[in-house]
């Protein structure tokens, strides 16, 4: 591509982007309902009033988020090398994997926090906890168990049966070769759709509010509903963006590093 | 402008009341959502002692075509009073947190137990009082917080509310409890969190809470009442903001209230309200 034609393409760019957005904004900002859809959605004095507790309030998602992506990571580990393991003997532990696997990520995740969470303490037992954030924590570890495990069980096998064929002719076991040779090239891959998946659990702490637990989704329902006014929404979405555009770019950068470097192993 | 425009119409209505005014609350003349019909509407379950009647789909626990529980009631009169019969009367499930949605709105008002705020009042238009409310707490028997005295001895429990009351502010700024209270989206949630022990105490308008004790939670009670002065509460009707349907309301509403019709009303569905203890 000559130096012009970058400059031409440029151009094109920006006009286009240009166009795109200000025909948007115009859009936006003519349509009959706007002055209301401002004052309600955009009031800056309703955002300063309630953006602290709001931001409080979120402290509760991050922790959510933080406890059970610990266990995420471990037991959708544990669930990906119980669907993969070999042999007629483990064809049960096969099945109860592929079943865990279908009904949590066949259930919406509201209801299997609202079952758990007001299901499991109603059963009266001295042992059972009644916090509702931990069932609301349970409930997504559940949930995000089963998807994270099929991120990993593709990694598993996106691994060249040869390399297990390998480690097993060198005399490694089964285990062996799966901890020494497989999991680790397994892990490297799956990074960037683990990552998208954090990405989702962390919007999806809103979720545990249902419960009662005032995280930030709530307190922002609180607001509105005590002003009849949705700013505090804004306010809301505007934290939680906050945390996962950082991620998201991360992850970006991450599977352009992993392009690169396969890329230039190919040369 | 639109705000400008509410407020005038509600001033002329709640000042002049008689005479002229009356001329253009005439049927005829309602600006109506639906020609010839008033379309109300309120939430789903409607629950006593606000509705009343066997439940009848699409409504459950009861049914707000009835005519039975207290805001049934006050809207089928109101709606007399307009000049509507009975069958000219709609209903329509209006989620709590839609009934101030911006934008047009597809009922002529909202009865649901809806307290009058001023922020609120920025977005919707409010009727005059139809009742005038106080908070209570309902609590399992034989807990600990059942034998709480004042509004002091709540500090220490796990409170809860539901989303959209004005409970829940009554809680933070007049209990300051120590523990953060918990908000729940439905008064079914609330009630299943009070049976299971994961709240201690929970707040609700005190004809709610005769509904709790008597039909939800079978064992629990009404620990007590809070003094009407702290918050000095009352519920609406909600309209679209600017619709001039307000005036015509409010105006049977004072008809109602100085006839003693509404006074009857409460007594006849709210008619238990005033046996509950005051926690000072």
């Amino acid at each position: 591509m000559s130096g012009a034609e970058g400059r031409r393409g440029a151009l094109i760019a920006i006009f286009s982007t240009l166009v795109v957005f200000t025909g948007l904004a115009l859009l936006i900002t003519h349509a009959p309902g706007w002055p209301e859809v401002r004052q309600t959605f955009f009031d800056w004095g309703q955002f300063k009033d309630s953006f602290p507790e709001i931001a409080r309030a979120f402290l509760l998602n991050v922790k959510i988020f933080l406890i059970a992506e610990a266990f995420i990571l471990v037991f959708a580990l544990l669930l990906a090398v119980i669907r993969n393991l070999p042999g007629p003997a483990a064809l049960p532990l096969r099945i109860l994997g592929i079943a865990y696997a279908d009904f949590f990520r066949g259930v919406p995740t509201i209801l299997v926090i609202a079952m758990l969470g007001f299901g499991a303490p109603a059963l009266q037992l001295n042992w059972v906890p009644l916090s509702t954030t931990f069932w609301g924590i349970v409930a997504l570890v559940l949930v995000y168990t089963a998807y994270v495990s099929e991120v990993y069980r593709a990694g598993i096998e996106s691994v060249h049966p040869s390399q297990n064929a390998a480690a097993r002719s060198l005399g490694l076991t089964h285990w062996q070769s799966l901890r020494a040779v497989v999991l680790p090239q397994a892990v490297r891959r799956v990074i960037p759709p683990l990552l998208n998946d954090f990405i989702g659990l962390q919007k999806d702490t809103a979720l545990v509010g249902f419960l009662g637990s005032v995280e930030a989704f709530k307190q922002s329902q609180i607001d509105a509903a005590a002003t009849f006014n949705y700013t505090s929404y804004v306010a809301a979405a505007l934290l939680f963006v906050a945390l996962t555009i950082p991620l998201a770019r991360f992850t970006d950068w991450l599977v352009a590093r992993d392009r690169r470097r396969r890329q230039a192993a190919g040369t | 402008m639109l705000a400008g425009c509410g407020g005038s119409s509600n001033n002329n209505a709640s000042s002049g009341g008689t005479g002229t005014s009356s001329n253009s609350c005439a049927k005829a003349d309602l600006t109506l959502v639906n020609d010839g019909k008033l379309t109300v509407g309120t939430d789903n379950p409607a629950f006593p002692p606000w509705f009343g009647g066997p439940e009848k789909s699409p409504w459950k626990v009861s049914d707000p075509r009835s005519g039975q529980g207290f805001e049934s009631a006050v809207a089928y009169e109101v709606a007399r009073r307009l000049g509507f019969a009975k069958n000219e009367v709609n209903w329509i499930v209006v989620p709590f947190n839609t009934a101030f949605a911006p934008g047009p709105k597809k009922f002529d008002f909202a009865i649901n137990q809806i307290s009058y705020t001023p922020q609120r009042a920025k977005a919707v238009a409010f009727s005059d009082s139809y009742y005038n409310v106080n908070q209570a707490v309902v609590a399992k028997r034989g807990t600990p917080i059942a034998g709480a005295q004042s509004s002091a001895d709540l500090q220490k429990y796990k409170l809860g509310a539901q989303l959209g009351t004005t409970s829940y502010q009554y809680i933070k700024d007049f209990i300051k409890p120590s523990k953060q209270p918990a908000v729940f989206d439905s008064n079914d949630a609330a009630v299943a969190a009070l049976k299971n022990g994961q709240i201690d105490g929970l707040v609700v308008d005190l004809p709610t809470a005769f509904y709790v004790t008597a039909a939800q939670v079978p064992q629990s009670k009404i620990v007590g009442q809070f003094p009407t002065g702290n918050a000095g509460e009352r519920f609406g009707m909600v309209f679209e903001k600017g619709n001039t349907l307000v005036g015509c309301v409010n105006q049977a509403l004072n008809e109602m209230k100085s006839d003693g019709t509404l006074q009857k009303l409460q007594e006849k569905w709210l008619a238990k309200v005033g046996n509950a203890p005051i926690l000072h």
